[in-house]
Protein backbone atom coordinates (compact mmCIF):
# COMPACT_ATOMS: atom_id res chain seq x y z
CA UNK A 1 0.00 0.00 0.00
CA UNK A 2 1.45 3.43 -1.27
CA UNK A 3 1.47 5.38 1.74
CA UNK A 4 -0.33 9.02 1.35
CA UNK A 5 0.48 12.65 2.11
CA UNK A 6 -2.42 12.10 4.87
CA UNK A 7 -1.51 9.10 6.03
CA UNK A 8 2.04 10.64 7.17
CA UNK A 9 0.31 13.67 8.31
CA UNK A 10 -2.27 11.95 10.43
CA UNK A 11 0.59 9.57 12.17
CA UNK A 12 2.98 13.11 12.85
CA UNK A 13 -0.02 14.62 14.54
CA UNK A 14 -0.77 11.38 16.61
CA UNK A 15 2.62 11.39 17.61
CA UNK A 16 3.62 15.11 18.06
CA UNK A 17 0.01 16.64 18.14
CA UNK A 18 1.24 20.27 18.88
CA UNK A 19 4.91 20.03 18.36
CA UNK A 20 4.16 20.09 14.62
CA UNK A 21 2.09 22.52 11.98
CA UNK A 22 1.22 24.20 9.16
CA UNK A 23 0.69 21.25 6.55
CA UNK A 24 0.61 22.01 2.96
CA UNK A 25 1.21 20.46 -0.16
CA UNK A 26 3.05 22.36 -2.39
CA UNK A 27 3.48 21.11 -5.69
CA UNK A 28 2.54 18.09 -4.29
CA UNK A 29 5.55 17.05 -1.78
CA UNK A 30 3.79 17.04 1.96
CA UNK A 31 5.63 20.10 3.71
CA UNK A 32 5.05 21.15 7.40
CA UNK A 33 6.61 22.98 10.47
CA UNK A 34 7.98 21.76 13.32
CA UNK A 35 9.45 23.07 16.86
CA UNK A 36 12.36 23.43 17.00
CA UNK A 37 13.85 21.03 20.22
CA UNK A 38 11.44 18.05 17.81
CA UNK A 39 13.76 17.88 14.70
CA UNK A 40 15.43 15.09 15.61
CA UNK A 41 13.04 13.29 17.63
CA UNK A 42 10.55 13.50 13.57
CA UNK A 43 13.17 12.57 11.90
CA UNK A 44 13.93 9.43 13.98
CA UNK A 45 10.04 8.84 14.09
CA UNK A 46 9.75 8.90 10.38
CA UNK A 47 13.03 7.05 10.35
CA UNK A 48 12.27 3.87 12.34
CA UNK A 49 7.79 4.16 12.20
CA UNK A 50 8.02 0.89 10.07
CA UNK A 51 4.62 2.12 7.88
CA UNK A 52 7.34 5.09 7.09
CA UNK A 53 10.73 4.87 6.76
CA UNK A 54 11.62 7.75 5.80
CA UNK A 55 15.64 6.31 5.44
CA UNK A 56 17.13 8.77 2.92
CA UNK A 57 18.27 11.90 3.61
CA UNK A 58 17.90 13.77 0.08
CA UNK A 59 18.88 17.79 1.28
CA UNK A 60 19.12 19.89 3.92
CA UNK A 61 19.42 23.28 3.43
CA UNK A 62 18.49 26.86 5.40
CA UNK A 63 16.23 29.93 4.30
CA UNK A 64 16.74 33.01 5.89
CA UNK A 65 13.65 35.18 6.68
CA UNK A 66 15.05 38.27 8.45
CA UNK A 67 11.67 39.95 8.62
CA UNK A 68 10.15 36.97 10.64
CA UNK A 69 11.39 38.36 14.60
CA UNK A 70 12.29 35.55 16.64
CA UNK A 71 12.19 33.03 13.70
CA UNK A 72 14.53 34.29 11.34
CA UNK A 73 16.38 31.25 10.33
CA UNK A 74 14.31 27.98 8.84
CA UNK A 75 16.42 25.01 8.27
CA UNK A 76 14.81 22.41 5.64
CA UNK A 77 15.11 18.83 5.33
CA UNK A 78 14.05 17.09 2.37
CA UNK A 79 13.58 12.95 3.20
CA UNK A 80 12.80 10.45 0.91
CA UNK A 81 11.35 7.25 1.37
CA UNK A 82 12.55 5.24 -1.59
CA UNK A 83 10.39 1.76 -1.13
CA UNK A 84 7.48 3.39 -1.40
CA UNK A 85 8.86 6.54 -3.56
CA UNK A 86 7.47 9.55 -0.96
CA UNK A 87 8.83 12.56 -0.56
CA UNK A 88 8.22 14.83 2.17
CA UNK A 89 9.74 18.34 3.52
CA UNK A 90 10.09 19.76 6.98
CA UNK A 91 11.27 22.82 8.52
CA UNK A 92 12.36 23.77 11.63
CA UNK A 93 12.15 27.87 12.68
CA UNK A 94 14.60 29.41 14.81
CA UNK A 95 15.92 32.41 16.07
CA UNK A 96 18.89 34.12 14.70
CA UNK A 97 20.39 34.84 18.22
CA UNK A 98 20.36 31.14 19.41
CA UNK A 99 20.65 29.40 16.12
CA UNK A 100 20.83 25.88 17.93
CA UNK A 101 19.99 22.78 16.13
CA UNK A 102 20.35 19.30 17.27
CA UNK A 103 22.67 17.47 14.55
CA UNK A 104 20.95 14.76 12.38
CA UNK A 105 24.75 12.99 11.63
CA UNK A 106 23.89 10.29 14.08
CA UNK A 107 20.89 8.67 11.91
CA UNK A 108 22.59 10.25 8.80
CA UNK A 109 26.41 10.33 7.53
CA UNK A 110 24.87 12.64 4.74
CA UNK A 111 23.91 15.27 6.95
CA UNK A 112 27.59 15.89 7.94
CA UNK A 113 28.77 17.89 4.81
CA UNK A 114 25.39 19.45 4.56
CA UNK A 115 24.93 20.48 8.07
CA UNK A 116 28.87 21.88 7.91
CA UNK A 117 27.82 23.82 4.72
CA UNK A 118 24.30 25.14 6.17
CA UNK A 119 26.67 26.47 9.05
CA UNK A 120 28.90 27.80 6.34
CA UNK A 121 26.16 30.06 5.23
CA UNK A 122 23.62 30.81 8.12
CA UNK A 123 25.48 30.10 10.91
CA UNK A 124 23.13 27.36 11.95
CA UNK A 125 25.11 25.87 15.30
CA UNK A 126 24.21 22.42 14.43
CA UNK A 127 24.20 21.01 18.20
CA UNK A 128 26.59 17.44 18.42
CA UNK A 129 27.68 17.88 15.51
CA UNK A 130 31.53 15.82 15.11
CA UNK A 131 33.41 18.46 13.15
CA UNK A 132 30.87 21.56 12.74
CA UNK A 133 33.68 23.68 10.89
CA UNK A 134 33.24 25.74 7.90
CA UNK A 135 33.09 23.23 4.62
CA UNK A 136 33.53 25.36 1.29
CA UNK A 137 34.24 28.93 2.84
CA UNK A 138 38.03 29.96 4.17
CA UNK A 139 37.93 29.07 8.23
CA UNK A 140 39.25 32.99 8.89
CA UNK A 141 35.55 34.08 7.15
CA UNK A 142 33.62 35.73 10.67
CA UNK A 143 30.59 36.00 8.46
CA UNK A 144 27.73 33.82 7.41
CA UNK A 145 27.32 34.75 3.59
CA UNK A 146 23.94 33.55 2.87
CA UNK A 147 22.64 35.57 5.35
CA UNK A 148 20.21 38.47 3.59
CA UNK A 149 22.14 41.20 5.06
CA UNK A 150 24.94 40.20 3.21
CA UNK A 151 23.66 41.79 -0.48
CA UNK A 152 25.63 41.53 -3.41
CA UNK A 153 27.20 44.12 -5.34
CA UNK A 154 24.43 46.79 -6.65
CA UNK A 155 24.63 46.39 -10.39
CA UNK A 156 24.02 50.20 -10.58
CA UNK A 157 26.35 51.53 -8.29
CA UNK A 158 28.73 54.30 -9.82
CA UNK A 159 30.75 55.02 -7.28
CA UNK A 160 33.12 52.45 -8.17
CA UNK A 161 35.95 52.61 -11.40
CA UNK A 162 35.16 50.26 -13.56
CA UNK A 163 38.03 50.86 -15.82
CA UNK A 164 39.85 47.81 -15.11
CA UNK A 165 37.03 45.45 -15.49
CA UNK A 166 35.68 46.55 -19.06
CA UNK A 167 32.58 48.23 -17.81
CA UNK A 168 34.05 51.59 -17.90
CA UNK B 1 78.69 20.47 19.11
CA UNK B 2 75.42 19.54 18.61
CA UNK B 3 74.83 19.75 14.54
CA UNK B 4 72.24 17.09 14.59
CA UNK B 5 69.00 17.57 12.63
CA UNK B 6 66.09 18.87 15.53
CA UNK B 7 63.16 16.42 14.56
CA UNK B 8 59.83 17.41 16.69
CA UNK B 9 58.78 15.93 19.09
CA UNK B 10 57.61 12.24 19.15
CA UNK B 11 58.36 12.49 15.15
CA UNK B 12 60.72 9.31 15.72
CA UNK B 13 57.90 7.61 17.75
CA UNK B 14 55.71 8.02 14.83
CA UNK B 15 54.31 5.31 12.53
CA UNK B 16 52.89 6.57 10.19
CA UNK B 17 53.05 9.23 7.64
CA UNK B 18 51.28 12.73 6.70
CA UNK B 19 50.70 13.41 2.84
CA UNK B 20 49.06 16.13 1.05
CA UNK B 21 47.52 15.36 -1.50
CA UNK B 22 46.23 18.23 -3.86
CA UNK B 23 44.67 20.82 -4.02
CA UNK B 24 46.47 20.73 -7.55
CA UNK B 25 47.42 17.29 -8.10
CA UNK B 26 47.64 15.72 -11.70
CA UNK B 27 45.95 12.46 -10.46
CA UNK B 28 42.77 14.05 -8.74
CA UNK B 29 41.22 15.39 -11.92
CA UNK B 30 40.44 18.51 -10.36
CA UNK B 31 40.72 20.73 -7.16
CA UNK B 32 40.83 18.33 -4.43
CA UNK B 33 42.93 18.44 -1.05
CA UNK B 34 43.28 15.47 0.53
CA UNK B 35 45.81 14.91 4.14
CA UNK B 36 46.22 11.31 3.78
CA UNK B 37 47.95 10.11 7.19
CA UNK B 38 49.81 6.84 5.94
CA UNK B 39 51.31 3.70 7.16
CA UNK B 40 53.63 2.86 3.83
CA UNK B 41 51.13 2.95 1.07
CA UNK B 42 48.41 2.27 3.41
CA UNK B 43 46.29 4.70 4.39
CA UNK B 44 45.54 4.90 8.29
CA UNK B 45 42.98 7.99 7.83
CA UNK B 46 42.56 10.54 5.33
CA UNK B 47 40.87 14.12 6.01
CA UNK B 48 39.35 15.82 2.64
CA UNK B 49 39.41 19.41 2.27
CA UNK B 50 36.96 21.19 -0.25
CA UNK B 51 35.92 24.41 -1.42
CA UNK B 52 38.45 25.70 -3.81
CA UNK B 53 36.49 26.53 -6.37
CA UNK B 54 33.67 27.76 -4.59
CA UNK B 55 31.83 30.56 -6.50
CA UNK B 56 28.95 31.25 -4.60
CA UNK B 57 26.71 30.00 -6.63
CA UNK B 58 23.34 30.14 -4.40
CA UNK B 59 24.07 33.68 -3.47
CA UNK B 60 24.68 35.01 -6.94
CA UNK B 61 21.22 33.20 -7.74
CA UNK B 62 19.40 35.39 -5.35
CA UNK B 63 20.06 38.52 -7.82
CA UNK B 64 19.20 37.16 -10.78
CA UNK B 65 16.29 36.36 -13.10
CA UNK B 66 15.62 32.62 -14.04
CA UNK B 67 17.65 33.23 -17.60
CA UNK B 68 20.46 34.22 -16.27
CA UNK B 69 20.78 31.15 -13.63
CA UNK B 70 21.12 28.67 -16.42
CA UNK B 71 25.00 29.82 -17.11
CA UNK B 72 25.40 28.97 -13.35
CA UNK B 73 23.92 25.86 -13.85
CA UNK B 74 26.41 24.96 -17.03
CA UNK B 75 29.18 25.13 -14.37
CA UNK B 76 27.96 22.59 -11.70
CA UNK B 77 29.19 19.28 -13.36
CA UNK B 78 30.79 20.68 -16.88
CA UNK B 79 30.83 16.91 -17.94
CA UNK B 80 27.41 17.34 -18.70
CA UNK B 81 25.87 20.68 -18.96
CA UNK B 82 22.67 19.93 -20.26
CA UNK B 83 21.55 17.80 -17.99
CA UNK B 84 21.91 20.69 -15.96
CA UNK B 85 20.36 23.39 -17.78
CA UNK B 86 17.23 21.23 -18.38
CA UNK B 87 17.02 20.23 -15.14
CA UNK B 88 17.07 24.28 -14.35
CA UNK B 89 14.34 24.69 -16.79
CA UNK B 90 12.38 21.90 -15.99
CA UNK B 91 12.39 23.28 -12.24
CA UNK B 92 10.94 26.43 -13.43
CA UNK B 93 8.52 25.18 -15.65
CA UNK B 94 7.44 23.44 -12.52
CA UNK B 95 7.01 26.40 -10.42
CA UNK B 96 5.41 28.27 -13.67
CA UNK B 97 3.26 25.38 -14.82
CA UNK B 98 4.19 24.86 -17.83
CA UNK B 99 3.30 21.78 -19.93
CA UNK B 100 5.72 21.27 -22.61
CA UNK B 101 4.95 19.52 -25.79
CA UNK B 102 5.86 15.56 -26.20
CA UNK B 103 8.48 16.16 -28.61
CA UNK B 104 10.31 19.05 -26.93
CA UNK B 105 10.70 16.34 -23.64
CA UNK B 106 11.81 13.81 -26.69
CA UNK B 107 14.52 16.08 -27.61
CA UNK B 108 15.24 17.08 -24.81
CA UNK B 109 15.64 13.47 -23.79
CA UNK B 110 18.36 12.45 -26.69
CA UNK B 111 20.31 15.79 -25.13
CA UNK B 112 20.23 14.29 -21.82
CA UNK B 113 21.10 11.25 -22.77
CA UNK B 114 24.32 12.49 -24.78
CA UNK B 115 25.45 14.15 -22.23
CA UNK B 116 25.23 10.97 -20.05
CA UNK B 117 26.92 9.15 -22.17
CA UNK B 118 29.69 11.84 -22.71
CA UNK B 119 29.58 11.92 -18.95
CA UNK B 120 30.28 8.54 -18.17
CA UNK B 121 32.62 8.26 -21.21
CA UNK B 122 34.99 10.41 -19.55
CA UNK B 123 34.10 8.77 -16.40
CA UNK B 124 35.38 5.21 -17.27
CA UNK B 125 38.23 6.55 -19.34
CA UNK B 126 40.21 8.18 -16.64
CA UNK B 127 39.24 5.23 -14.41
CA UNK B 128 41.47 3.74 -17.33
CA UNK B 129 44.02 6.09 -17.63
CA UNK B 130 44.49 5.82 -13.45
CA UNK B 131 44.83 2.34 -13.56
CA UNK B 132 47.91 3.01 -16.38
CA UNK B 133 45.26 2.48 -20.05
CA UNK B 134 45.60 5.83 -21.48
CA UNK B 135 44.45 4.08 -24.77
CA UNK B 136 40.77 3.85 -24.70
CA UNK B 137 40.82 7.32 -23.05
CA UNK B 138 41.88 8.58 -26.85
CA UNK B 139 39.62 6.41 -28.32
CA UNK B 140 36.64 7.72 -26.81
CA UNK B 141 37.18 11.49 -26.80
CA UNK B 142 36.44 11.60 -30.71
CA UNK B 143 32.81 10.85 -30.00
CA UNK B 144 32.42 12.92 -26.73
CA UNK B 145 33.16 15.65 -29.35
CA UNK B 146 30.67 14.34 -31.60
CA UNK B 147 28.71 15.17 -28.86
CA UNK B 148 29.50 18.34 -28.97
CA UNK B 149 29.26 19.06 -32.32
CA UNK B 150 26.20 18.35 -31.81
CA UNK B 151 25.27 19.90 -28.57
CA UNK B 152 26.96 23.01 -31.44
CA UNK B 153 24.58 22.76 -33.79
CA UNK B 154 21.58 23.42 -31.69
CA UNK B 155 23.21 26.11 -28.80
CA UNK B 156 26.11 27.04 -30.36
CA UNK B 157 28.51 26.25 -27.70
CA UNK B 158 30.12 23.05 -26.43
CA UNK B 159 31.09 22.76 -22.23
CA UNK B 160 28.99 25.54 -20.68
CA UNK B 161 25.93 25.04 -23.38
CA UNK B 162 23.39 27.29 -22.10
CA UNK B 163 21.13 25.37 -23.92
CA UNK B 164 17.67 25.41 -24.10
CA UNK B 165 15.08 28.10 -22.48
CA UNK B 166 11.97 27.51 -20.18
CA UNK B 167 9.47 25.51 -22.26
CA UNK B 168 11.63 24.55 -24.89
CA UNK B 169 14.35 25.18 -26.93
CA UNK B 170 16.03 28.26 -28.47
CA UNK B 171 15.76 27.06 -31.92
CA UNK B 172 14.47 23.64 -34.03
CA UNK B 173 17.22 21.36 -34.46
CA UNK B 174 18.44 21.71 -37.82
CA UNK B 175 19.30 18.71 -40.46
CA UNK B 176 22.94 18.90 -38.93
CA UNK B 177 21.87 17.54 -36.12
CA UNK B 178 20.11 15.49 -36.96
CA UNK B 179 22.90 13.78 -39.61
CA UNK B 180 25.28 13.96 -36.53
CA UNK B 181 23.14 12.51 -34.31
CA UNK B 182 22.69 9.63 -36.79
CA UNK B 183 26.03 9.36 -37.35
CA UNK B 184 26.72 8.78 -34.14
CA UNK B 185 24.11 5.95 -33.29
CA UNK B 186 25.62 4.21 -36.19
CA UNK B 187 29.54 4.33 -34.92
CA UNK B 188 28.98 4.52 -31.26
CA UNK B 189 28.00 0.81 -30.45
CA UNK B 190 31.08 -0.30 -32.30
CA UNK B 191 33.57 1.89 -30.14
CA UNK B 192 31.78 1.30 -27.19
CA UNK B 193 31.77 -2.56 -27.51
CA UNK B 194 35.37 -2.34 -28.45
CA UNK B 195 36.19 0.49 -25.33
CA UNK B 196 34.33 -2.18 -22.90
CA UNK B 197 36.71 -5.25 -24.44
CA UNK B 198 39.65 -3.08 -23.61
CA UNK B 199 38.79 -3.02 -20.22
CA UNK B 200 35.93 -5.22 -18.88
CA UNK B 201 37.44 -8.67 -18.83
CA UNK B 202 40.93 -7.75 -18.85
CA UNK B 203 42.79 -9.19 -16.22
CA UNK B 204 45.35 -6.41 -14.94
CA UNK B 205 42.13 -4.00 -15.22
CA UNK B 206 39.96 -6.08 -12.92
CA UNK B 207 42.77 -6.55 -10.37
CA UNK B 208 42.84 -3.14 -10.18
CA UNK B 209 39.70 -2.17 -9.71
CA UNK B 210 37.97 -5.36 -7.60
CA UNK B 211 37.43 -5.33 -4.23
CA UNK B 212 38.84 -1.63 -4.18
CA UNK B 213 36.69 1.49 -2.89
CA UNK B 214 33.52 -0.88 -1.93
CA UNK B 215 30.73 0.35 0.02
CA UNK B 216 27.72 -1.39 1.28
CA UNK B 217 24.41 -0.65 -0.39
CA UNK B 218 23.49 0.84 3.91
CA UNK B 219 25.99 2.38 4.14
CA UNK B 220 25.96 3.50 0.46
CA UNK B 221 22.31 5.14 1.19
CA UNK B 222 22.84 6.41 4.55
CA UNK B 223 25.37 8.68 3.14
CA UNK B 224 23.50 9.93 0.73
CA UNK B 225 24.75 8.21 -2.43
CA UNK B 226 22.78 8.27 -5.45
CA UNK B 227 23.51 7.71 -9.46
CA UNK B 228 25.46 5.51 -10.54
CA UNK B 229 27.97 5.00 -7.62
CA UNK B 230 24.12 4.00 -5.54
CA UNK B 231 23.52 1.29 -8.02
CA UNK B 232 26.82 0.24 -8.23
CA UNK B 233 26.23 -0.92 -4.53
CA UNK B 234 22.45 -2.74 -5.62
CA UNK B 235 20.44 -0.19 -5.10
CA UNK B 236 18.26 0.58 -7.93
CA UNK B 237 17.41 3.88 -7.57
CA UNK B 238 16.81 6.05 -11.00
CA UNK B 239 14.78 9.53 -10.62
CA UNK B 240 14.42 9.16 -14.05
CA UNK B 241 12.47 5.73 -12.99
CA UNK B 242 11.59 6.92 -9.54
CA UNK B 243 10.21 10.57 -10.16
CA UNK B 244 9.91 10.62 -14.51
CA UNK B 245 10.31 13.94 -15.90
CA UNK B 246 10.24 15.25 -19.33
CA UNK B 247 8.29 11.70 -20.52
CA UNK B 248 11.03 9.27 -19.49
CA UNK B 249 8.05 7.13 -18.57
CA UNK B 250 7.65 6.27 -22.59
CA UNK B 251 10.48 4.70 -22.61
CA UNK B 252 11.80 1.16 -21.99
CA UNK B 253 14.84 0.90 -20.47
CA UNK B 254 16.27 -1.29 -17.68
CA UNK B 255 18.32 0.04 -14.60
CA UNK B 256 21.59 -1.50 -14.25
CA UNK B 257 23.30 -2.51 -10.89
CA UNK B 258 25.95 -3.71 -9.28
CA UNK B 259 26.59 -5.64 -6.15
CA UNK B 260 30.00 -4.87 -4.56
CA UNK B 261 29.77 -1.23 -4.86
CA UNK B 262 33.40 -1.28 -5.55
CA UNK B 263 35.25 0.18 -8.40
CA UNK B 264 34.62 -2.10 -10.67
CA UNK B 265 31.03 -2.43 -9.97
CA UNK B 266 31.12 1.59 -10.27
CA UNK B 267 32.70 0.90 -13.95
CA UNK B 268 30.36 -1.76 -15.26
CA UNK B 269 27.26 0.23 -14.07
CA UNK B 270 28.61 3.23 -15.94
CA UNK B 271 29.44 0.76 -19.35
CA UNK B 272 25.84 -0.83 -18.97
CA UNK B 273 24.17 2.78 -18.46
CA UNK B 274 25.79 4.07 -21.75
CA UNK B 275 23.99 1.24 -23.82
CA UNK B 276 21.03 1.85 -22.38
CA UNK B 277 21.20 5.61 -22.87
CA UNK B 278 21.72 4.74 -26.38
CA UNK B 279 18.85 2.89 -26.82
CA UNK B 280 16.84 6.01 -24.86
CA UNK B 281 18.27 7.94 -27.68
CA UNK B 282 17.29 5.54 -30.33
CA UNK B 283 13.69 5.28 -29.20
CA UNK B 284 13.76 9.19 -28.69
CA UNK B 285 15.00 9.89 -32.12
CA UNK B 286 12.39 7.46 -33.91
CA UNK B 287 9.70 9.40 -31.53
CA UNK B 288 10.70 12.52 -32.65
CA UNK B 289 10.73 11.37 -36.73
CA UNK B 290 6.96 10.29 -36.01
CA UNK B 291 6.29 14.33 -35.99
CA UNK B 292 4.52 14.97 -39.23
CA UNK B 293 3.26 18.60 -40.71
CA UNK B 294 3.36 21.17 -37.96
CA UNK B 295 3.97 19.05 -35.33
CA UNK B 296 7.53 18.18 -36.22
CA UNK B 297 8.14 21.89 -36.39
CA UNK B 298 7.81 22.49 -32.26
CA UNK B 299 10.53 22.93 -30.16
CA UNK B 300 9.17 24.77 -27.01
CA UNK B 301 6.09 25.43 -25.81
CA UNK B 302 3.44 28.39 -26.17
CA UNK B 303 4.46 30.37 -23.19
CA UNK B 304 5.75 33.80 -24.33
CA UNK B 305 5.70 35.29 -21.19
CA UNK B 306 8.53 33.03 -19.72
CA UNK B 307 9.80 31.90 -23.34
CA UNK B 308 12.71 34.08 -24.37
CA UNK B 309 11.96 34.89 -28.36
CA UNK B 310 14.42 34.60 -30.92
CA UNK B 311 16.10 37.26 -32.19
CA UNK B 312 15.15 37.57 -35.50
CA UNK B 313 11.81 38.10 -34.04
CA UNK B 314 12.56 40.96 -31.51
CA UNK B 315 13.91 42.79 -34.09
CA UNK B 316 10.92 42.45 -36.46
CA UNK B 317 7.95 41.77 -34.42
CA UNK B 318 6.51 44.37 -31.70
CA UNK B 319 5.03 41.40 -29.48
CA UNK B 320 8.10 39.45 -29.37
CA UNK B 321 9.92 42.70 -28.19
CA UNK B 322 7.93 43.47 -25.48
CA UNK B 323 8.15 40.09 -24.36
CA UNK B 324 11.74 40.29 -24.59
CA UNK B 325 12.21 43.39 -22.79
CA UNK B 326 10.09 42.32 -20.31
CA UNK B 327 11.68 38.91 -19.51
CA UNK B 328 14.99 40.46 -19.77
CA UNK B 329 14.20 43.25 -16.97
CA UNK B 330 12.81 40.66 -15.25
CA UNK B 331 9.10 42.36 -15.17
CA UNK B 332 7.35 38.82 -16.09
CA UNK B 333 5.36 37.58 -12.95
CA UNK B 334 6.89 34.42 -11.42
CA UNK B 335 4.07 32.77 -8.53
CA UNK B 336 4.79 32.75 -4.92
CA UNK B 337 5.83 29.45 -4.23
CA UNK B 338 8.24 26.25 -3.30
CA UNK B 339 9.34 23.76 -5.68
CA UNK B 340 11.98 20.90 -5.25
CA UNK B 341 12.77 19.08 -8.30
CA UNK B 342 15.21 16.85 -9.15
CA UNK B 343 16.35 14.96 -12.36
CA UNK B 344 19.24 12.19 -12.88
CA UNK B 345 22.30 13.78 -13.21
CA UNK B 346 25.33 12.45 -14.67
CA UNK B 347 26.48 11.05 -11.24
CA UNK B 348 23.13 11.03 -9.21
CA UNK B 349 20.41 12.66 -8.22
CA UNK B 350 20.91 16.76 -8.76
CA UNK B 351 18.08 18.99 -7.19
CA UNK B 352 16.79 22.20 -7.01
CA UNK B 353 14.87 23.60 -4.70
CA UNK B 354 13.47 26.86 -5.29
CA UNK B 355 11.72 29.24 -3.38
CA UNK B 356 9.80 32.09 -4.88
CA UNK B 357 8.68 34.84 -2.92
CA UNK B 358 7.40 36.27 -6.08
CA UNK B 359 10.44 38.70 -6.74
CA UNK B 360 11.93 38.63 -10.41
CA UNK B 361 14.67 36.33 -8.75
CA UNK B 362 14.64 33.48 -6.78
CA UNK B 363 14.14 34.17 -2.88
CA UNK B 364 16.18 31.25 -2.56
CA UNK B 365 17.55 28.60 -4.39
CA UNK B 366 19.71 25.64 -3.48
CA UNK B 367 21.34 22.93 -5.60
CA UNK B 368 21.26 19.60 -4.29
CA UNK B 369 24.99 18.80 -5.36
CA UNK B 370 25.04 14.72 -5.76
CA UNK B 371 28.96 14.39 -5.87
CA UNK B 372 29.01 16.96 -2.37
CA UNK B 373 26.89 14.85 -0.61
CA UNK B 374 29.00 11.53 -1.72
CA UNK B 375 32.38 12.68 -1.20
CA UNK B 376 31.93 12.85 2.05
CA UNK B 377 32.19 9.08 2.56
CA UNK B 378 35.79 8.74 0.85
CA UNK B 379 37.35 8.70 3.90
CA UNK B 380 35.74 5.40 4.64
CA UNK B 381 35.61 4.43 0.84
CA UNK B 382 40.04 4.21 1.10
CA UNK B 383 40.39 3.65 4.28
CA UNK B 384 43.08 0.88 4.93
CA UNK B 385 43.62 0.58 1.26
CA UNK B 386 46.52 1.53 -1.39
CA UNK B 387 47.40 4.90 -1.83
CA UNK B 388 47.23 3.96 -5.64
CA UNK B 389 43.54 2.26 -5.10
CA UNK B 390 42.90 5.83 -3.74
CA UNK B 391 43.53 7.43 -6.77
CA UNK B 392 41.20 4.94 -8.72
CA UNK B 393 38.22 5.10 -6.07
CA UNK B 394 38.66 9.66 -6.57
CA UNK B 395 37.91 9.11 -9.97
CA UNK B 396 35.15 6.10 -10.50
CA UNK B 397 33.14 7.84 -7.70
CA UNK B 398 32.82 10.75 -10.86
CA UNK B 399 33.83 13.71 -8.35
CA UNK B 400 33.19 17.53 -10.15
CA UNK B 401 34.80 19.84 -8.36
CA UNK B 402 32.48 22.30 -10.31
CA UNK B 403 29.65 20.74 -8.76
CA UNK B 404 31.31 19.91 -5.53
CA UNK B 405 32.18 23.64 -4.76
CA UNK B 406 29.26 24.78 -6.61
Amino acid sequence: MAITNSYIQEKLIEKFGEGVANFGEPYGMLTFEAQKDLNLKILQFLYNEPTLQFQFMTDLTAVHYPNQVGRELAVVYHLHNLVENVRIRFKVFTDINTPDIFTATKLFEAANWMERETYDFFGINFVGHPNLKRVLNVDEMDYFPLRKEFPLEDQTRIDKDDEMFGRG
Amino acid sequence: MDHHVKLPEGSIERQTTTLNLGPTHPATHGVFQNILELDGERIVSSEQTVGYIHRAFEKLAERRPLYQITPITDRLNYCSSPINNMGWHITCEKLLNIKTPKRVDYLRIIIMELSRISDHLICNSIVGVDSGAYTGFLYVMQYRELIYEIYEEICGSRLTTNIGRVGGFERNFNATAFDKLEKFLREYPKVLKEFGNLFIRNRIFMDRLQNTGGISAERALNYGFTGPNLRAAGVDYDVRVHTPYSSYEDFDFTVPVGKTGDNYDRFLVRDEEMWQSLSIIEQAYKKVQEFKGAEAEVYHAEVPEYYLPKKEDVYTKMEALIWHFKIIMGETAIPKGEVYQSVEGGNGELGFYFISDGGRTPYRLHFRRPCFIYYQAYGELTRNGMLSDAIITMSSLNLIAGELDA
